[in-house]
């Protein structure tokens, strides 16, 4: 799905950016693909904003609807986690 | 470059190298004690600041996330870089994956270096530990805690300044350079990451190593960020929670209104009328031109070109001064106190993120907001924060409807006047009016302009009370230099229109005018007069209008057109200084051009409707407004759907 379409909240995983002209510099503020973020904000018709170890970084709206991102959990939706270990058969 | 010339032999040359916002410039006070604008707001270091520090040269640059020809900044601090001593990396502390992608970056270039891990006064508040001395070792430099502004470790950092070495390289990137012996290090590593610049300065091909570079970097960083960062439980400080209130439109929009009123308040009404009043109003023209003219009238004759060049209506003696030390002094200091309140504080960013929308309609981003609001105090300064904006295009739109249709708040008090004889429903016509030019304009201007807006693409600092030293420090430096770069200007300015009334030309403006007053805009010749003068500033000319006798529909169509004429000199020179004078000529005549085209439908509009129903005539000419605007705004929409 397309980045303008998160919800506050919810936890993606950028899987492409089709923007030329700002990949690099996105790069630069670690959003790439493979990088996991949280939605801090996503501003009606504005700009959505990506909050990962403390840091926020603004992406305006039309460079949002170019970044596809995996939604990896919606907000205030309980999902089941995975256990971390599985019990071994003796 | 100058520095480069002035370092003497065995002399070192130290750079301060790091993120936009870090704290750079704080550290370059700190070690040179000369001041550097310092602010919380991306990208306030444009040019290269140097000083002597012991026995070395210490260099302040601007904020860059990497090294590479990117940008004009980015290509000027690799150069420093490259031919530098010693690095010291200013790492924000609480910012480290984007800070550490730049400090991956230099450790590859194999320069001597420091980190100095900044403003870890933060990281409690923020819910956050970082390990330094694991940073240290894995990055093999020096890693020095420190917070600049308290002066936290920066003693330290100077002791550890003799451990600087050169940082360890990504393992890929090694192999990688391998293959290009015989450079440096540091130009082997730009070569291969493709920068055009330095590939030719050695006579190469650029390399098409970059995204591998790159990508490999980035997992670096995080694997860094990983090892050395601990989040410890929830960021529950007040200036993260009031940094998100100010960006949610149900509480942010409330909160930006409040503040542009306070701004209003400070800088159109306190700075714009109260202290001008009496810096201009009072010491400059009841003290100072006085004195001026009667010492000069004891030397030569007041009357002759000269005393009128000197000391006439456009006196370099009398109006510049007066100019430059009453109006624009004040007003200039006034313009970047509130930049600077709103710099330091961190909300700069967070309105224009609030507003990107909305201003995306005049191919803007959202950082547009603050020149268009500061314009209504007054246009002279809001052309100067169009500076704040990313791309040339940008800066071109802003200033251009700046100029067109933001009356200042001096022209504001006589149309208000004016228009409260009239009554409201003038008032209303003329606001929507005024709109309607400057929606359609920014419109045309965003779709047809080359080039392109940058969508916004912004990383947030954290919100920070302002240090009132700083603001103070900041406000003066910036206004003396402000006024330092207007002198010439303001001279040159008053001396051309001196030669204009010496010479009889601009009597012979004022009657070419005639015609096109009475035949266009349906205006007696006498309101000539009032255009003049409004030709140096707009409000002296809306003050005419209000002295002569007109029916109040003529009233109209001069105010409306006198709004949108030509901006006042202060305005004209500032917008020559900003945008050259080509373009400042061009913007210059086609609003001059605008501003007629506009005024004469607006009185071939009013008085066709009045012969055909006196009473609809406002209704209807508000109707016809609208009616153009949605057809401006649809046909740019269908042209930006095709092209």
């Amino acid at each position: 799905m397309q980045l303008d379409r998160v919800r506050r909240g919810d936890l993606v995983k950028i899987t492409a950016i089709a923007d030329a002209r700002l990949k690099e510099q996105a790069l630069r503020m670690g959003i790439e693909e493979g990088a996991v973020f949280s939605c801090v904000e996503a501003i009606p018709a504005g700009p959505v904003v990506l909050g990962k170890h403390r840091q926020e970084v603004a992406v305006g709206r039309d460079l949002a609807r170019r970044v596809i991102v995996e939604l990896l959990t919606r907000a205030g939706v309980a999902q089941p986690v995975p256990a971390a270990l599985e019990s071994e058969v003796c | 470059m100058n520095w480069q010339e002035k370092l003497a032999p065995g002399q070192k040359k130290i750079v301060l190298v790091g993120n936009p916002n870090v704290g750079k410039s704080v550290y370059f006070h700190r070690l040179t004690g000369h001041y550097v604008d310092v602010s919380n707001f991306p990208g306030t270091t444009m040019e290269f600041y140097c000083g002597k520090w012991r026995n070395d040269f210490l260099v302040d640059t601007p904020g860059v996330y990497s090294l590479s020809s990117f940008t004009p900044e980015e290509a000027l601090v690799r150069d420093a870089v490259l031919t530098a001593d010693l690095v010291i990396n200013v790492v924000d502390a609480v910012h480290l994956s984007r800070d550490l992608f730049l400090t991956c970056q230099l450790a590859d270039t194999g320069v001597p270096m420091v980190v100095a891990l900044n403003m870890t006064d933060e990281l409690l508040a923020r819910g956050l530990e970082v390990d330094a001395e694991e940073l240290e070792r894995r990055l093999g430099v020096p890693v020095v805690p420190t917070a600049a502004v308290t002066g936290f470790g920066v003693e330290k950092l100077k002791e550890r300044l003799a451990e600087a070495r050169s940082g360890r390289c990504d393992p890929p990137v090694e192999n990688l350079l391998r293959a290009c012996p015989g450079l440096p290090r540091g130009e082997a590593l730009l070569v291969l990451e493709g920068d055009p610049q330095v590939a030719a300065r050695r006579g190469l091909e650029p390399g098409r190593e970059k995204e591998r570079i790159y990508a490999a970097r980035r997992r670096r960083v995080n694997e860094l960020v990983d090892a050395v960062l601990r989040e410890q439980g929830r960021d529950e400080s007040f200036a993260t929670r009031l940094g998100r209130w100010l960006i949610r439109p149900l509480t942010g929009i409330p909160a930006l209104a409040l503040t542009l009123w306070l701004v209003y308040e400070l800088v159109g009404v306190f700075f714009a009328q109260v202290v001008v009043e009496f810096t201009e109003g009072v010491v400059m023209t009841q003290y100072y031109e006085p004195l001026v003219r009667s010492l000069l009238s004891r030397i030569i004759d007041l009357q002759s070109s000269v005393g009128i060049i000197l000391a006439g209506q456009f006196g370099l003696l009398t109006m510049a001064v007066t100019y430059l030390l009453g109006l624009l002094f004040p007003l200039v200091g006034g313009f970047y106190l509130v930049l600077s309140l709103l710099e330091d504080s961190g909300y700069l960013p967070r309105i224009a993120i609030l507003m990107d929308r909305a201003m995306g309609y005049l191919g803007l981003n959202g950082q547009a907001v603050i020149p268009l609001v500061l314009g209504f105090g007054c246009v002279t300064m809001a052309a100067i924060t169009t500076r704040i904006l990313a791309t040339d295009r940008e800066r071109r739109i802003a200033i251009f409807l700046l100029a067109l249709s933001v009356p200042c708040s001096a022209q504001m008090a006589f149309v208000t006047a004016i228009l409260g004889t009239l009554g409201s429903g003038f008032m209303f016509l003329y606001a929507f009016l005024i709109f309607s030019v400057m929606v359609g304009v920014g419109t045309a201007a965003g779709r047809f302009l080359p080039g392109y807006t940058l969508p916004l693409l912004m990383d947030l600092p954290s919100m920070r009370l302002p240090r009132p030293g700083n603001v103070l420090l900041k406000t003066w430096v910036r206004t003396c230099g402000f006024i330092k770069e207007a002198i010439p200007i303001f001279l040159g300015g008053a001396l051309l229109l001196g030669l204009l009334r010496v010479t009889g030309l601009m009597e012979r403006i004022e009657r070419l005018m005639e015609p096109l007053l009475a035949g266009w805009l349906f205006l007696p010749g006498e309101t000539a007069n009032a255009f003049l003068m409004g030709f140096i500033r707009r409000d002296f000319g809306t003050a005419g209008i209000m002295e002569m006798n007109l029916e109040p529909l003529q009233k109209f169509v001069a105010l409306v057109t006198l709004t949108l004429f030509v901006p006042c000199i202060a305005s004209t020179l500032v917008i020559i200084k900003e945008r050259g004078w080509r373009e400042g000529a061009a913007m210059w005549l086609l609003i001059f051009a605008l501003a007629f085209l506009t005024g004469g439908l607006v009185a071939h509009l009013v008085y066709f409707i009045r012969a055909v129903n006196p009473a609809m005539t406002l209704p209807l000419t508000a109707l016809a407004a609208a009616g153009a605007l949605a057809a401006v705004v649809l046909l740019t929409r269908r042209q930006r759907e095709r092209g």
